[in-house]
């Protein structure tokens, strides 16, 4: 009897594994399927005015970008804090905070930023839109590099201040160093992550048709015209919808697929 | 210099304090319009956008509770309700917050109901059934697709996944079964990969002296594993249940954007984030602000359930 209960919860947890694995499968089968199909090497070489989607992708990178500009200097050095100079309550509480903010609706963050950017700016543009991107970085980045300086051990800080070196170049020539691979790692992730987003993009940067490097406007994002596009009638933009969403997908893998090809390196030593 | 750096990243680290207040701060005054103008009855009230006549203007918070629930109000036709009321002395439009609310609970715990036994299938399958050779590539895989950008899962939703449950179930391809389903495969990967993390913190130890005791695999998971690491479980799930909450693009494909409360778990709906989503870029004046104070609420149960997590479930597992 005991062996057959055995038998059936581990036949059905066996079973779950593979409905789960199922329904991811079938998504990325779908995506590669209809992706494909629509996958074009002009989509890279038109603007979406004219069909293709180079405007889109340049702006969705240009705005991850400029948000990792923001979000990772001001994350690193806030994980600095935290987990070097920070003692007793208030660093606790930092911690917290920024765990609890990794976990905030992302839309929240964009109606953010539209009412301290784009109100008082007069308009959506891609500086609103690389702001809510690097607030949704922000918290990524301090945890990542929290978590791995932790992983540092006392006894090279220690050799660090014997040798008479000041705090701050312990924490920049020995510690940071110490943790290089695990924090780069951690801030591809973050990036895979923010590249993907639409959410906060909605009402901050909005989209725009055309090429534009000009930050003070309507800025093109991938993602955001993927969700237009799936919302049009026309079976042509749908299957543009999918070539784009297939793009993004692959870049996202890609990005993730190079993290841990760091860590792995690293684990190997 | 050292109390220059020092100082700095004080002053980084603070940013997050100064951010999460900001948030709070902005969202309140934002919808400071609505706030005044609704009060809390916000949260009860079932109409959105709806025109009502008045014969007195001063009896308007009296008359919220007394309207019928089946003025389906169609979200493209929010007016700017400020020219209104100076067009017609005597109309009054009116916004209320239950619709959205009771959509974005319902879809999360249509997903939360739908994911948490497979991942925990999944999680078990992980840690304790799959050999190490065929459990490492699947931990892979699925760390993978919890990277997956929320909007294909939410086009895939909409063009594959939703027909097929329509057939199934009847009702239309658009509602908050399928939008709940989706959302459900959404988070799916991640609620997985924590449960597992959380799994494979019971010591070898405990489960070694619990096989050589004779008992059965089902038995040691049952006894050993999940006491053990119980309380991380709950606080992994609880943090799947605050990402699935404030969910936007899975869920706008699919959950039809109407507001009137679903009758049958296969009507149309609408949640907060996707009110916000598709409404925001038209809203102006009290419209504005009543989506601003709908991003308050959930900005609020969001914060209050990861909190709540974080602090009494997961403390100390870093």
């Amino acid at each position: 009897m005991r062996l057959l209960i055995n038998k059936i919860v581990l036949g059905l947890s066996t079973l779950s594994a593979l409905i789960g694995l199922g329904f991811l499968a079938w998504i990325l089968i779908t995506l590669f399927i209809k992706g494909l199909g629509s996958f074009h090497f002009s989509l890279f070489l038109n603007d979406l005015i004219d069909g293709g989607l180079r405007n889109l992708i340049v702006g969705q990178f240009i705005l991850a970008a400029i948000a990792a500009a923001l979000g990772i200097p001001l994350g690193m050095i806030a994980g600095i804090y935290i987990q070097e100079y920070g003692r007793g309550k208030y660093a606790e509480i930092i911690r917290n905070l920024s765990d609890i903010m990794m976990s905030a609706p992302s839309i929240v963050i964009g109606a953010f930023v539209y009412a301290i950017v784009v109100v008082p700016t007069g308009g959506t543009s891609g500086a609103a839109g690389a702001i809510a991107l690097s607030i949704m970085m922000l918290p990524i980045v301090i945890n990542t590099t929290d978590n791995m300086l932790s992983l540092v051990p006392k006894e090279l800080r220690e050799a660090g201040i014997a040798l008479g070196a000041s705090k701050y170049k312990v924490i920049i020539d020995i510690v940071i160093k110490a943790a290089k691979v695990g924090i780069m790692t951690g801030i591809l992730l973050a990036f895979a992550r923010i590249i993907g987003e639409t959410a906060p993009l909605l009402f901050t940067s909005e989209t725009s048709n055309y090429f534009s490097l000009d930050l003070s406007e309507s800025f093109p994002s991938l993602t955001v015209s993927i969700y237009d596009l799936a919302n049009e009638p026309e079976e042509s933009s749908r299957d543009l919808a999918w070539a784009a969403s297939f793009i993004l997908t692959v870049l996202v893998l890609a990005i993730n697929l190079t993290g841990r090809f760091f860590t792995r390196n690293k684990g190997g030593k | 210099m050292e109390k220059i750096f020092r100082n700095l990243s004080l002053a980084s680290a603070s940013l997050v304090f100064i951010i999460l207040i900001g948030i709070f701060i902005t969202l309140f005054s934002a919808s400071k319009g609505a706030i005044d103008e609704f009060g809390l009855g916000f949260i009860t009230n079932p109409n959105w956008n709806k025109e009502i006549s008045l014969s007195n203007p001063d009896a308007q918070m009296d008359i919220n509770l007394d309207m019928s629930d089946d003025s389906a109000s169609d979200d493209m036709m929010l007016e700017d309700t400020i020219l209104f009321d100076e067009d017609t002395k005597k109309t009054f439009t009116e916004y209320g917050g239950l619709v959205p609310i009771v959509g974005t609970l319902l879809t999360t715990l249509i997903a939360l109901a739908f994911a948490l036994p497979i991942a925990m299938g999944i999680a078990v399958f992980l840690a304790e059934i799959a050999p190490k050779n065929i459990s490492a590539p699947i931990s892979v895989a699925i760390e993978l697709l919890a990277a997956i950008p929320s909007i294909i899962f939410g086009m895939w939703g909409l063009y594959y996944f939703a027909p097929i449950i329509a057939d199934l179930v009847g009702g239309y391809q658009v509602s908050l079964l399928s939008a709940g389903l989706v959302l459900g495969v959404m988070i799916l990967p991640f609620m997985a990969a924590i449960t597992r993390d959380s799994m494979n913190t019971t010591p070898n130890v405990l489960k070694e002296s619990a096989y050589a005791m004779g008992a059965t695999k089902f038995e040691v998971i049952k006894d050993i594993i999940f006491p053990y690491s119980k309380v991380g479980i709950i606080g992994s799930v609880i943090l799947a249940l605050g990402r699935a909450l404030g969910e936007t693009m899975a869920v706008a494909f699919l959950i039809g954007s109407v507001f009137t409360l679903p009758s049958k778990i296969t009507d149309p709906t609408i949640s907060i984030p996707v009110a916000m989503a598709n409404n925001f870029g038209e809203a102006s004046g009290l419209g504005e602000s009543a989506l601003f104070y709908l991003a308050l609420i959930l900005f609020v149960i969001s914060f209050a359930i990861i909190s709540f997590a974080k602090l009494y479930f997961l403390r100390g597992t870093k």
